[in-house]
């Protein structure tokens, strides 16, 4: 049983980073129709920005903030000026392409000029240990479990209760309509490219002190993300919140019980059922077919 | 003038054909790997191609499809099969493996299908990594022999490269005619408007099934022919970015064009090896290239030449329709 619950923790949390890169992945998809091929090299970046920062000698904290900024500048501003935009008007198919291309592009950046070595990555929440109901936790886990919880219910209070969020969620749903009822609907999908930004940022500096930093380390991350996507559904912003915790704690519970060798199968193969089954995700809405 | 056209792009194919022949014959062993690897690409493209350019199915498989041929090829012909048994079972196997992937393209469309056949893609990269019995697991096979084809022992890189070339002569006359049979209209009908062809009597289902089958068949042809070209097989060739690769050079030659492929390969294949005097940094500026050319053009290289031609002809065909309009205001 110890066993299990400590499983449940490392699960949850690995979820709640899965999470945070599956909503952004869900919001862009929403407001521009963008599938994010490199959204999990959007993950691996940021982390690389705070080393090159702290090497030129800024502390942790400003590394941070000047490594959020960086990303909101690349990976929201110039990433939606430069390629979105052009490409959008040619369908959602060749935008995939070029997003390939640039998680190809953005990855072999990072080996060339920064290095191809894992690169350790000093931790925001302090390591250790503490004991929950007989049970050790790692401070770590908690710490990304809550950051994590905090910038989702951040981002959930946003679309739901302000006003800017609401103008987000109908720029979202009918550009048309929003348009009409004077939603300045550009800005609004800037926004949530510049959202997506921050969190990836967010969940780059929560991920990397566990796993180091590493070019390559997007694509099992943007892959898992994509799956929860998918799994919770592609459309809701809760959907992508309940997919990730829940592959985060498959993905564990299948390591444990399953077989290591196969443990990426079991989302894998979670993944066809729900996509075979309910197309929309678990928790998403039906999109109406256009044929 | 469609007849001085028609023979110029005839005497166009047969040079380059020959020039495939005859130009690779002083290259060294480097260049040939590279122009085998090129035409096996080729190959599996193609597959692609006709699932995704002609019928519309968007598959994140292809790669999985040449690793099953491949590991076919390897396993059989480590065990004293000849390669042509080989080929044979890995398009069988290939077929019904892509047969079977097709029935969620039944249900689902677009991305959903391409995370289907992307899920696909893993499991049969961890089955290959995992299965050490049958697979060597990441050991790999090794020792993979090179054909004898009518009595002629094909192990040095040359006669191979003819075995690769011969092989995509063969594949791309078959799918040629593929492509004009009503099969390929059948095809075509089902990416316009799968609803309307539908109502045409149309099978839907089966030439959704068909796509997805012949498709992945091509795969496991290049997988075969792989093997055999590197001698040596392990699955990390076969991860899913074999796939996106695939994906990418449909895209990029252009999908849905017959010549598509045989571009889009030449640019993943060869213009990598072309940008390494730069280094390091030849798949950073491969992938800007890409980019640049996706958003230039997104129906990819042969999309640019297709407007371009189209352009022409209605230039052309208003220049004659000036030509006639002043002749009858000047016969009035």
């Amino acid at each position: 049983m110890s066993n299990l619950f400590d499983l449940l923790v490392a699960g949850l949390a690995t979820g709640a980073i899965y999470a945070l890169v599956a909503v952004g992945f869900t919001l862009l998809w929403q407001t521009s129709q963008t599938i994010n091929f490199a959204q999990g090299e959007f993950v691996m970046l940021p982390a690389f920005l705070m080393l090159a920062a702290m090497h030129v000698g800024a502390p942790f904290w400003l590394a941070i903030i000047l490594g959020i900024l960086l990303s909101m500048i690349l990976l929201g501003l110039a990433f939606k000026l430069l390629l979105v935009d052009p490409m959008m008007r040619h369908g959602v198919l060749p935008l995939a392409i070029a997003t390939m291309a640039l998680a190809i592009g953005i990855k072999e950046s990072v080996k060339q000029f920064f290095s191809a070595e894992a690169s350790p990555f000093p931790s925001i929440v302090p390591t250790g240990d503490v004991s929950i109901l007989g049970h050790a936790v790692s401070l770590q886990s908690i710490g990304v479990l809550v950051v994590a919880i905090l910038a989702v219910v951040g981002l959930t209070t946003l679309l739901n209760r302000t006003s800017l969020g609401h103008q987000m969620q109908a720029a979202a749903q009918n550009p048309t309509v929003a348009r009409i009822i004077g939603v300045p609907v550009e800005r609004m999908i800037m926004l949530t490219f510049l959202i997506n930004a921050f969190l990836v940022a967010l969940a780059s500096l929560l991920i990397t002190p566990i796993y180091l930093a590493k070019f390559s380390s997007g694509e099992v991350l943007g892959q898992a993300a994509f799956i929860a996507a998918i799994v919770g559904g592609f459309n809701q912003v809760r959907g992508a919140i309940a997919g990730g915790l829940l592959i985060g704690v498959l993905d564990n519970l299948a390591a444990a019980y399953v077989s290591t060798q196969y443990r990426a199968a079991v989302p894998m193969l979670f993944l066809i059922a729900v996509i075979l089954f309910r197309p929309q995700g678990l928790l998403g809405r039906a999109e109406e077919r256009t044929v | 003038m469609s007849g001085f056209a028609r023979s110029l792009k005839i005497a166009l194919g047969l040079a380059i054909i020959a020039a495939l022949i005859i130009v690779p014959m002083n290259f060294n062993r480097y260049g040939l790997f590279i122009l085998s690897q090129w035409a096996v690409m080729s190959i599996a493209a193609m597959g692609l191609n006709l699932t995704l350019g002609y019928a519309g199915q968007v598959s994140l498989a292809q790669g999985a499809f040449v690793g099953i041929g491949a590991y076919a090829s390897a396993i059989m012909t480590t065990h004293g099969w000849p390669l042509p048994a080989a080929i044979l079972v890995a398009i069988v196997l290939s077929f019904a493996i892509g047969w079977v992937l097709g029935y969620p393209a039944l249900r689902v469309q677009h991305h959903y299908l391409a995370f289907v056949t992307l899920a696909f893609s893993t499991l049969a990269f961890l089955v290959f990594r995992n299965e050490s019995w049958l697979t060597g697991g990441i050991y790999g096979i090794s020792n993979i022999p090179r054909p004898h084809i009518f009595g002629f022992a094909t192990n040095r890189p040359l006669p191979f490269y003819y075995v690769c070339l011969g092989s995509l002569a063969i594949v791309s006359l078959a799918v040629w005619w593929l492509i004009r049979s009503p099969w390929g209209r059948a095809f075509m009908a089902l990416r316009e408007n799968p609803l309307r062809a539908q109502s045409l009597g149309v099978d839907t289902r089966r030439y959704t099934l068909m796509a997805f089958a012949i498709g992945s068949a091509l795969g496991g042809v290049a997988g075969a022919l792989y093997a055999p070209l590197t001698q040596y097989i392990d699955p990390v060739p076969f991860n899913l970015s074999l796939s996106l690769d695939l994906l990418m050079m449909v895209i990029v030659g252009g999908a849905g064009f017959y010549f598509g492929p045989f571009l889009g390969a030449m640019i993943a294949v060869l213009l990598p090896e072309w940008l390494r005097f730069t280094d390091g940094y030849y798949l950073m500026l491969y992938a800007v290239a890409v980019m640049l050319l996706l958003i230039w053009s997104p129906t990819g290289i042969l999309g640019i030449l297709d407007r371009y031609l189209a352009e022409r002809r209605t230039k052309a065909a208003s220049a004659l329709r000036a030509v006639a309009k002043s002749r009858l205001e000047t016969a009035q």
